[in-house]
Parts: structure tokens; sequence; C-alpha cells
């Protein structure tokens, strides 16, 4: 499964990072030497191995279904690039 | 003074021989002769500081004082800190004051410590020689033409140079651990889920984890008491019971049975760097160890793994850097996508669009099943070789990297190179247990070598007496690098 310079341009638009052609080959040889490493994954047989996504299997946590935030819109769009009337501004989506 | 204990500092302040400000002033002076060339420290806020030092003086005064009152205490730039600027050692965040504190921060507050300064790391932790940062290179106070480590270089440098009496960092294949062995420095890397990850900002969640830095194992015990505690914003926080992490340094370890796994001392490890810890494991048959060989078969299985789920996760996590609520946003753009598009790719650097590169690709359609699912597959025959094998010891113990510091420069240009500096610590952190590492001597150019010692889970109070114990009969821990400005 050899990666491509079209995977390498598709994952970037995924990802929305812009890539020069030139960045795109160099960032294909530096990935397609980690998948190489990466590939070696393929010699173990995981057929009876369930996966493990956490460390000490623990469940979910649920909580009370209640309000614990209270509104601190001020302090928070104080680090927001633009806002306006409590909103956060963003370029218009629909005319 | 430099020099001294957590223990020690505690002694001075509470019998009222050296207040905080005077305590703080004393750092922050060395912080501003040593960090020009250094490099360890994103942000100091001498006035932030001082106010700190002035409640903790107050605290003590009134006997509210807790054994880490009005001591420094450096910060990676990874925890959210109120009211300062918090970076992540990103270009992304270098507007970001945090409007809120981590719990780790909360509590340190609460423990009347004093934030002597937001140290820099690889962006966004991402790193294994910190030159990935937006703020430039740490450089390794032992040779300044070698790395710190990574990610949490700034840190260990701190403590190093003794501009910090101690610090926090983070961890998810050994950011924690590796810096602390190049710098010649003790760090801790607790069991997954024990130190709160709220505003803690995030890398690869199912592995991150905060732990101290600090010259010795009995200090870092008294961190480890202020940082480790439930918190219910951490969805995977652990509702353990409060161990004080100090109760066992100094108990015998006569009858230890460490685990040496032959696939730590194979191919790829340096001659200098097996010598010291060669060395530092027959001290510990003196003190009565039995060294058992023990297997971990699946370890080279760590690195391909690793490099599969940390990007995955970060690739995600990483999303959230928009341009909309927080951090950087470009300043042209012609529309929304464009807007995302233009701020992520002028905010992250090389090192985390590769990341993000990577674990895109890895959870799209069609390669989920192939690498993603895979490699979670094989985390779990990983944990399962260290159940294994702690049937047989009691602790593992093995080099904390292949080699010692390398030089600034020397593998910036190879990613796959640099990733392979975690070849021993990133399968403790795949299982989720603890590791550290304690410095056991000097490799080539006179560059540390950290000893790495994993415990089984929730063992953090057993091996830092292990640590303890070799740090009473040894001077490595005390050895410090030439620092003329002091």
């Amino acid at each position: 499964m050899a990666v491509t310079l079209e995977d390498v341009k598709r994952v970037a638009n995924l990802a929305r990072i812009e890539i020069s052609n030139d960045e795109a080959h160099t960032t294909l040889d530096q990935i397609t030497g980690i998948f190489s490493l990466i590939e070696q994954m393929e010699l173990v047989d995981t057929s009876k191995v369930a996966p493990m996504s956490h460390a000490q299997g623990v469940e979910q946590r649920l909580r009370k279904d209640e309000v614990t935030e209270i509104d601190q819109h001020k302090l928070f769009q104080l680090q927001a690039p633009k806002t306006e009337a409590k909103l956060y501004l963003v370029p218009k989506v629909i005319e | 003074m430099f020099n001294s204990s957590l223990n020690q500092l505690s002694t001075l302040l509470a019998t009222k021989r050296v207040s905080s400000i005077e305590l703080t002033r004393d750092f922050l002076r060395n912080i501003k002769s040593l960090n020009k060339e250094y490099n360890a420290f994103i942000t100091v806020n001498e006035e932030m500081s001082l106010d700190q030092a002035r409640i903790a003086d107050a605290m003590i005064a009134s006997g509210e004082g807790s054994p880490l009152t009005g001591i420094p205490i450096a910060h990676k730039d990874i925890f959210c800190t109120k009211g300062w600027l918090t970076t992540c050692g990103s270009k992304m965040l270098s507007n970001f004051i945090s409007p809120y504190d981590a719990h780790v921060i909360e509590l340190f507050n609460k423990a009347g410590t004093v934030n002597i300064g937001k140290t820099n790391m690889d962006e966004f932790a991402m790193g294994s020689s910190n030159e990935t940062s937006f703020y430039g290179p740490v450089k390794n106070p032992w040779d300044i033409l070698s790395v710190p480590g990574g990610s949490s270089g700034g840190s260990a440098c701190a403590v190093a140079a003794r501009m910090a009496p101690a610090a926090t960092g983070t961890d998810t294949g050994g950011s924690i651990r590796q810096p602390a062995s190049l710098c010649g420095v003790s760090g801790i890397k607790p069991t997954y889920g024990l130190v709160s990850r709220y505003g803690m900002i995030a890398f690869a969640s199912s592995l991150d984890q905060g732990g101290p830095i600090a010259k010795s194992a009995a200090d870092l015990a008294l961190m480890l008491n202020v940082m480790v505690g439930f918190d219910a914003r951490d969805s995977t926080s652990l509702q353990h019971e409060n161990e004080d992490y100090t109760r066992e340094l100094k108990g015998p370890i006569e009858g230890l049975r460490i685990g040496l796994p032959k696939e730590y001392f194979a191919e790829g490890l340096s001659d200098d760097v097996s010598r010291a810890v060669d060395a530092a494991i027959a001290e510990y048959s003196k003190l009565g160890a039995k060294i058992i060989e023990v297997s971990l078969p699946n370890t080279k299985l760590s690195i391909p793994v690793y490099y599969v789920l940390a990007p995955a996760e970060a690739s995600s996590n990483l999303s959230r850097f928009d341009g909309v609520r927080y951090g950087h946003r470009s300043e042209e753009y012609n529309n929304l996508d464009d807007m995302y598009l233009k701020s992520r790719t002028q905010g992250f650097g090389a090192e985390v669009k590769r990341r993000i590169l990577i674990g895109t690709y890895v959870l799209s359609h069609g390669y989920y099943d192939a690498y993603y699912i895979k490699a979670q597959k094989l985390r779990r025959l990983i944990a399962q070789d260290f159940t294994e094998v702690f049937k047989q010891c009691d602790v593992i113990m093995g080099p904390t990297s292949p080699s010692v510091a390398f030089s600034l420069g020397e593998k910036s240009n190879d990613p796959l190179q640099m990733y392979l500096s975690d070849a021993y610590t990133a399968a403790a952190s795949l299982a989720g247990l603890p590791g550290m590492s304690i410095p056991v001597g000097f490799g080539k150019k006179n560059r540390p070598v950290g000893l790495h010692i994993i415990g089984n889970y929730f063992a953090e109070a057993k091996i830092l007496n292990i640590a303890h114990q070799f740090q009473q009969v040894t001077d490595w821990h005390t050895k410090m690098p030439d620092i003329k400005k002091l």
C-alpha cells in the first residue's frame, strides 16, 4: 500500500493544509520512509486480538444532565480574532 | 540554594530563613542571565511570579503552607495558565492568553507554589529534540551544541541549568523521560489517568500524561503529591485513592526483582549508553536486587504502532485550530474554507503538518482498518507483553534513550531517525504504565545517560523508592553542568 503523491494532496485537502507541488514531493518522500516502518505491523497476525483504545479499559463516566458552566463569553471572546454581538465572525457562507 | 532539594527549600521557607519573594527573585535572576543562551523559557513574567510569591509568604506566615508552598516551579507551555501566554510552542497559539487554568495549574496554585515561567517545547509536543518549537530550539546545558531532548526540553533544561528547582512536563511517547535523560535530570510519567488532562493542550489523548521533572526521585515524589488527583472534567481521569508518593522512598530494595528486556539491549543501543546503564544495574545488584533477563517480544512494533495512533489522534485533536474562536487567523482570505486553509497552513510548523497528514491518511476511508485498527490491536499485544513480564519481575529497567543527546540539526531533517529516539519509551506509553528516567552517568562528549525504570500500574511510589535508593548510594543526580554565570 504505497502512499502516492495523489494521496498526499488528498489528505492535505481533507486536513485543510495548503501544500505546494514541491512540498507534496518532499512530504511524500518523508512519509514513504515512515510508512516503511509502519508496514512492519503487517507481519503480525492479529486476527484474534481485540483493538485497545485506552490503557485502563475504563468505562465512560456519566454525569448528571445539569448546567455546570457559567456564561463567560466576554472572557473567552477576548481571544477571538473577530466577534460582534457575542458572535464569532467568519466570512459569509450563505448569500 | 540552587542545588537544594525541594525538601531543603521547604524547610528554609517554613523556618523563615528565606522568603518566597527572595527565592523567586533568585531564580528569576538565573533565568535572566541564562535564558538567552539556553532558550528554555518562552514566557517569564516577573510581576505575576512575585505576586504569587507574596501570596505564598502570607500563607506560610499564617501557617497555611504545605510542603511546596513558596517554591518556584516552571510549567511546560502546554498547560493553560490563566492570564499567561500559553503557546504550546506554536505560532498557532502565539497570541493566546489563556482565560482559564489547567487542573494541574489549579493544584499547584492551591499548594501555593510560584509559577516561575512557561517552558519551551516542541510544537504541540511533537518532537524529540525541541527543534520544532516556533520559539526556536532549546540548548542542552551540558553541551550547547546538542539538543535537550523533547518535547519537554525547556523543562528539563530549566531544571538542569538551575533556572527552576522543578518543572512540569507531559509525556505522550517519551516527552518527559527522554529530555530528562538527555539533560541529566530525573523525570516520571505516571500511570495514564492519574494526572488530569484538563487544560493540557491535547496531542494524542489516549497517551498524553502530565508529570514532573526534578533533580531527584525524592523531589519528584513531592511534585506528584501535588499533581495527581481525580478531575471530573477529564473523561479518562482515574478515581484513584490519593497516595503519599514519598511514603516508600526509604524502604530497602533487597530482593527486588529487576527485569532486563533483552530487546532493550539489542542492536541500535550505543556503547556509551550501554556501559553506563550496565554500571547502574551492577549498583542495583550490590543493593541486593536480583537481575533477571526478560523478553518483551513486540518491542520493535512500538514505534510503528505509536506513529499510527499518535498522529491519528493528533489530526483529530488539532482540527479545532481553525482561526475562528482563538489562535492564529490569516490576515487575508477569500472565503471560509480559504480562511481555514490559510490560517492552519501559516499557524502550524512542518512537523505538526507532517503528523496531521499521516494521521488523516491512516484514518481515511479504505485505510482505517489496515492502519488504525491494526495498530490498536498491536497496542494490546504490547500491553500484554508487560503483563506477562510483571509476573516474573517487580520492575523493568533499561536505557531511556538509545544514545546520548544528539547534536542540534543532526536529525531535524530526518523524521524517521528522530522517531527512533522514542524506541524504548513509546511502549510504556502505549501500555499506560508509569515510567521514569534517572541520571546514571555520562557517555560520549560528557553528555548524560539516563536509566529507564518502568513499573506496573500505580507503582509510582515503588519506582520512586527504587530510584531514591540508587540516589542514596550514588551522586549522578547531584552533578550539574558547568554554568559559569551562577
